[in-house]
């Protein structure tokens, strides 16, 4: 019997894949009558199912494993297609804006939480220290707003370096204490501060570059004129690109190694010389660094910050997208967050009752697929690579 | 400040230590035996309310209009209500999950704290408004130069140390209170001795509960108002509350909740300029304390094994 060899998994089960995804978010965002969303919705949920019945999945995910730099070329041209194909619908690119930036913070938590196992219940608050940046600089200071993202990130990062003895010294639920602490006074301070606002909070002022303000619809010609939404859209997706690159490469260093070993077991990882605080300190600041940018694009792309968006309860949001795509993989926490807000914004009739129904389908995750969605898979040095 | 002003805000301050004392008492509890920590408290505390407010409309209802009665009625529905929930949480959400990750436990309950916070207010008639709750405790009131001492209050406190000091006798003098310590300690040599380990986690769950629900009455009783809100703060300060005074300990839990009611209260009285923020004070020096005293205040008294 000849040895089985393996086979180079081919690129076209992602890539169909891929597009599936694409044509069925072009539809959901498409339409409005409310029993074919919840028609769409259930279809995908079976369409899912059966996929999975079939075994179709484990060519995806193999294509996925072996070739994914040229899939996560295609997936950033999918999104483009998306938002091509509403390049006149406000609602339906703020969505995308939206799911583009909340990816963007969730990757910081993953980092955090998937990567060095340093929990933060705050993410919100740092995603909300970002846009209150971007609030003030935007309207105070002539600091060019392409900056003031970065800013908004460093801000982020130095505010919650403030944080660090304490996480640093806590483990579990203690540590998570302190987050929550930190999530509850930021919004009370916020609240009473009248500076920044108070409970009605202030405006943002959109992004600007070299005159370009990005608050204006672009027009192309006589005849097409593109939703403002596509400025931000592209700067979003830009960032994203990077920040997933970050993560992934960030993951496959020897950096991820140490942060996995750290998160696994601190003190074996200090037995084998790892540096517990150092490690902890750059996943705590990185992660509070790129939901600090994040925040502060999105705040700019809301044009308006208040205490009410960045609560306790949205934080708690931000965790449980993370575990409900599969702790310590991107790909999951990019799919999770479209699920999470995508679905809730496009089924109004049930408006009322979706808080509820989102609690109860993550509590279904949580007790038949605890893993997640897309659990993370093994670590592979060199994709494609077999011996 | 004179004399009477300041009974009044150590008064306010010992009322509200002791409604999140309860509360931590039951974080604390459910930590002790199963390791978790049950997010989901807070809102049980809201659903007890909630049931207790049900409760009286029904027995007003009935045509009964002793206010004692009622009440006595209220206490019993709910605190036994909330009792079966709680076991029924640990039964089918907290359980199943014992393998899991700790933040995984974390976040179902977290997640069926919302469940019911948002039944009790799409399913409770008109539940998304503040409900006016009945004053049913007796309204005398003592002057004492500017100190309103008021009888109501000190009946509650009084309910409130009774109920504690019970749970205390319960846990250390009782043969029930021996195999919840039991478990607490190890589960496995406490199954070895014949304890019936899912039976006391869920006895312990039904106990901390049914504090919650007794917790929920005093703050309706206390403010006279309830609303589907007021849980997931007081869950979320008795989860502060128990952690810096120490998970596990109950002593911790009662020290911690009296802690955070009276740095409300100082931040409410140093700070006379800026009350407001008075929460950033107490949560600010929750964080301070979490520094110093990493593993809380009272602290654990197992050292980790390597």
């Amino acid at each position: 019997m000849q040895p089985q060899r393996a086979t180079r998994a081919s690129l076209v089960p992602g890539l169909g894949a891929i597009a599936a995804v694409t044509a069925y978010l072009i539809a959901l965002l498409a339409v409005e009558k409310q029993p074919i969303i919840i028609g769409l919705l259930g279809a995908g949920i079976a369409g899912t199912f059966a996929a999975a019945w079939l075994g179709m999945l484990r060519p995806v995910g193999r294509s996925f494993a072996e070739c994914e730099d040229a899939l996560g070329g295609y997936a950033v041209l999918a999104a483009c297609v998306v938002a091509a194909a509403f390049y006149d619908n406000h609602f339906v690119l703020l969505l995308v804006v939206t799911v583009l930036l909340y990816s963007v913070a969730t990757l910081g938590l993953n980092i955090q939480f998937g990567y060095a196992g340093v929990l933060n219940f705050a993410g919100a608050s740092f995603f909300g220290i970002g846009a209150y940046t971007a609030a003030v600089l935007n309207s105070h200071t002539a600091i060019p707003p392409l900056l003031v993202p970065l800013i908004g990130g460093l801000l982020a990062a130095l505010i919650g370096s403030s944080l660090l003895f304490p996480v640093l010294r806590t483990r579990g639920h203690y540590a998570a204490v302190v987050t929550i602490a930190f999530a509850l006074l930021l919004r009370t301070f916020l609240e009473v501060n009248d500076v920044l606002g108070g409970p009605q909070g202030m405006q943002v002022k959109g992004m600007q570059i070299l005159g370009w303000s990005f608050n204006d619809n672009i027009e192309i010609g006589k005849h097409l004129e593109l939703s403002f939404y596509m400025n931000y859209f592209i700067v979003s997706l830009l960032l994203l690109v990077g920040a997933f690159v970050l993560v992934r490469r960030l993951e496959r260093s020897w950096v991820g190694l140490n942060l996995d070993a750290l998160r696994l077991d601190e003190t074996a990882a200090s037995c084998f010389g790892l540096d517990i605080a150092r490690w902890k300190i750059t996943a705590f600041l990185l992660g509070n660094f790129l939901i600090g940018i994040a925040g502060a694009l999105f705040g700019m792309v809301g044009g308006f910050v208040a205490p009410n968006n960045y609560t306790f309860a949205d934080s708690l949001i931000l965790v449980s997208i993370l575990l409900l795509g599969g702790v310590g993989n991107p790909w999951g926490s990019v799919a999770a967050t479209a699920i999470v807000v995508i679905i809730p914004e496009k089924l109004q009739t049930i408006q009322e009752y979706r808080f509820l129904l989102y609690a109860l389908i993550v509590i279904a995750v949580l007790l038949f697929r605890p893993e997640g969605l897309l659990p993370r898979p093994v670590r592979q040095y060199f994709p494609g690579w077999r011996p | 400040m004179n004399a009477g002003l300041f009974a009044q805000y150590v008064m306010n301050g010992l009322m509200l230590g002791m409604m999140y004392a309860l509360v931590a008492v039951g974080f604390t509890l459910f930590f002790g035996v199963l390791d978790v920590i049950k997010f989901s408290h807070g809102d049980v505390l809201t659903v007890g309310a909630f049931t207790a407010l049900a409760t009286y409309v029904a027995v007003a209802a009935a045509g009964v209009v002793s206010p004692a009665l009622a009440l006595v009625a209220m206490l019993i529905v709910a605190t036994l209500a909330m009792a079966a929930l709680g076991m029924l949480i640990a039964r089918y959400l907290v359980l199943p999950l014992r393998g899991a990750p700790a933040i995984n436990t974390l976040l179902i309950t977290l997640m069926l704290g919302t469940v019911l916070r948002e039944s009790v207010r799409l399913f409770y008639p008109q539940g998304a408004n503040p409900k006016p709750f009945p004053a049913l405790l007796p309204s005398l009131s003592v002057n004492l130069g500017s100190f309103n001492l008021r009888l109501d209050n000190v009946l509650m406190l009084a309910a409130g140390v009774l109920i504690i000091v019970g749970v205390q006798f319960l846990l250390n003098r009782t043969k029930l209170g021996l195999a919840i310590r039991a478990v607490a300690q190890d589960e496995e040599t406490a199954r070895t001795m014949g304890i019936n380990f899912t039976a006391i986690v869920l006895i312990t769950f039904a106990l901390g509960s049914a504090l919650a629900a007794f917790a929920g009455i005093m703050n309706g009783l206390y403010y006279n108002e309830i609303n589907f809100g007021i849980g997931l703060y007081l869950g979320v300060v008795g989860f502060a509350a128990a952690i810096i005074g120490g998970l596990g300990s109950i002593y911790g839990a009662i020290l911690g909740g009296f802690l955070f009611a009276a740095l409300q209260t100082v931040g409410a009285v140093a700070l006379p300029w800026a009350s407001a923020y008075k929460d950033v004070f107490a949560f600010a020096v929750v964080i301070v304390i979490m520094a110093w005293r990493p593993t809380g205040l009272i602290r654990e008294k197992i050292s980790e094994r390597v």
